[in-house]
């Protein structure tokens, strides 16, 4: 018997758990010719801010052992000429989409949110802990008022859709700014965002990064993901997209046991294009092996309880 | 666009300088000269990403790829490992690269590795039956790549070596800049940034407008989705920021800003 793949992400029903991490995946459509995008949960896209950003200076990516370092800087054209230019299309393609807000004010984080919501996505993703952006960013995800003011204006605007707040595990304590969000009305969490690093280039004495610091994703920070999901849900019971290092069909149910209803592949697309896809396909076999008939049973199932 | 493919020849062509050809026939239909492939260099997850290469040329009825590499790091040592037979994964072609006009008089500038992707332009604009100048510098002459297969194509061929041991002892740009730029109805380069940077300069101040460069940038995608390998561009509206992978790697000279 086919496993059953359908979660229930707060609301929004996706055919199987398997979404995009948001900045790792552009707006979609550079991945459409290589896979089709209604085969996975949903995409998430890379954030998205009121006015166009240029983003930082190069390099702005650099390898590191089993992950890499970026400092894009939110490069993106802006909310207007998204829904414009990339929402008709993915509906077009069957995607389910869930938009990645940011900004440098609260009020921007609204702004973009009630754009977003007016051209019809499906979820909204709350990006308050970049590490690459001097304004907004951080400075949301590192202070429990502001994160809750955020929160608070995205939840407003967002028309009824789920709103998830991405979180790091740097710059504040997690639980405080998970709890603060939470009364403001998320409706769940991405766990986590990149974690804060640096690489040095030893022959020009100078940080590789023209940004100097950049944010840590890829295999290297799957442990510390898995245990931010499984106090974030422990903590709060409320629905998780785990994000960190997810590389695998093996990895996507280590997530999924520790409290995610949604795991997000983020830099693993960098390695195979159609990673995503693959994961989701490959899931159904992997739960059929086990002889999960439906893979609600496993989400929070390592916890014990229940 | 993405194959796991078997490595037929791997074999080193100068100090810590590889050419590897693959049997990619869906590859070799494809590419124009100018485009590059994304290579796994291992299977584990460490090296993570992806390299990307420049197709140096292709044989389209044997189905064969071939790119050339210089070891600078791990993922390109472990390539250089990988044994004949073995299989491989790549992604590509991927880019924009050069246009290829079907006649005119056209000058060709590399410097080092940077001959990989212009020796594919040349052979093209060779096979359409037109005059191609040649400079090419490197750092000694055993450097000079695919030197042998530049004279039997009978193009045009000067060499500059830094310490004089293949042409003129100077810089590609300076010994362009000695012997005069031939007359060219497109200008091709790629190279190292300070060596790009210099002929950019030259060839404004020759007042040579139309020339396309290929650069370089590290990359996690490929597929332009990450803007990891941003480059300063002007645009009408002012400068911003391309990516090399999608929008490039083929640049036109005028519009890059060098930093």
């Amino acid at each position: 018997m086919k496993p059953v793949l359908e979660v229930d992400l707060a609301g929004l029903k996706l055919k199987n758990p398997i979404v995009t991490a948001s900045g790792t995946f552009g707006f979609g459509l550079e991945y459409a010719p290589l896979m089709d995008l209604g085969a996975i949960g949903a995409v998430v896209l890379k954030s998205v801010t009121l006015r166009p950003r240029q983003g930082n200076p190069p390099p702005r990516i650099t390898e590191t052992p089993a992950g890499m370092l970026n400092s894009i800087g939110l490069e993106n054209p802006g909310v207007e000429a998204v829904v414009r230019d990339v929402l008709p299309e993915l509906k077009r393609l069957g995607a389910k989409v869930i938009a990645s807000v940011a900004g440098e004010t609260a009020e921007e984080y609204g702004e973009v949110t009630r754009r977003f919501a007016a051209a019809g996505v499906d979820g909204i993703e709350v990006n308050i802990s970049c590490p690459n952006v001097a304004r907004g960013g951080l400075a949301f995800g590192a202070v429990p008022e502001a994160a809750k003011e955020a929160t608070a204006r995205v939840r407003a605007s967002a028309g009824g859709l789920p709103v998830f707040v991405k979180l790091g595990v740097t710059g504040a304590d997690m639980l405080e700014i998970a709890r603060a969000v939470a009364e403001a009305g998320a409706s769940g969490f991405s766990l986590i965002n990149t974690l804060p690093g640096l690489a040095v280039d030893v022959r020009r004495r100078r940080p590789v990064l023209g940004n100097v610091t950049g944010g840590l994703s890829g295999p290297a920070i799957k442990p510390v993901a898995l245990w931010a999901v499984w106090q974030v849900y422990k903590a709060f019971r409320l629905p998780v997209i785990g994000i960190g290092g997810i590389t695998s069909v093996t990895d996507a149910p280590e997530f999924i046991l520790c409290g995610a209803t949604a795991v997000a592949v983020g830099t693993g697309n960098f390695i195979h294009p159609r990673l995503a896809a693959e994961i989701a396909g490959g899931l159904e076999k992997a739960l059929a092996a086990e002889n999960v008939a439906d893979i609600k049973e496993l989400i929070g199932a390592a916890h014990g309880e229940k | 666009m993405i194959y796991e493919v078997e490595i037929v020849t791997q074999r080193k062509v100068a100090s810590g300088c590889y050419r590897l050809e693959i049997y990619a026939p869906e590859v070799a239909q494809a590419a124009q000269p100018g485009q590059f492939l994304m290579v796994r260099t291992s299977i584990s997850l460490d090296p993570l990403l992806r390299r990307p290469f420049s197709i140096s040329t292709v044989d389209r009825e044997r189905g064969l790829v071939k790119i050339l590499y210089r070891v600078v790091g791990r993922g390109t040592a472990l390539l250089a490992g990988r044994k004949l037979g073995r299989r491989l994964n790549i992604f590509g072609p991927l880019g924009k690269g050069f246009t290829v006009p079907h006649s005119g008089r056209f000058l060709v500038v590399a410097g080092g590795l940077g001959m990989a992707p212009l020796y594919f332009l040349v052979q093209r604009l060779k096979a359409l039956g037109n005059e191609v100048a040649v400079f090419y510098g490197a750092q000694n002459r055993y450097k000079l790549l695919l030197l042998e297969e530049l004279v039997a194509m009978r193009v045009e061929l000067s060499t500059a070596t830094d310490n004089g041991s293949s042409g003129f002892k100077g810089t590609v740009v300076e010994l362009l800049r000695t012997k005069g730029i031939p007359p060219a109805d497109v200008v091709y380069a790629a190279g190292p940034p300070p060596m790009l940077k210099a002929l950019a300069g030259l060839l404004r101040e020759a007042e040579i407008r139309r020339a396309e460069f290929s650069l370089e940038e590290r990359m996690a995608c490929g597929t332009g989705a990450c803007r990891g390998c941003a480059v300063r561009v002007l645009a009408p509206e002012g400068p911003v920021y391309k990516r090399v992978c999608a929008d490039g790697p083929v640049f036109k000279a005028e519009e890059v800003v060098w930093e």
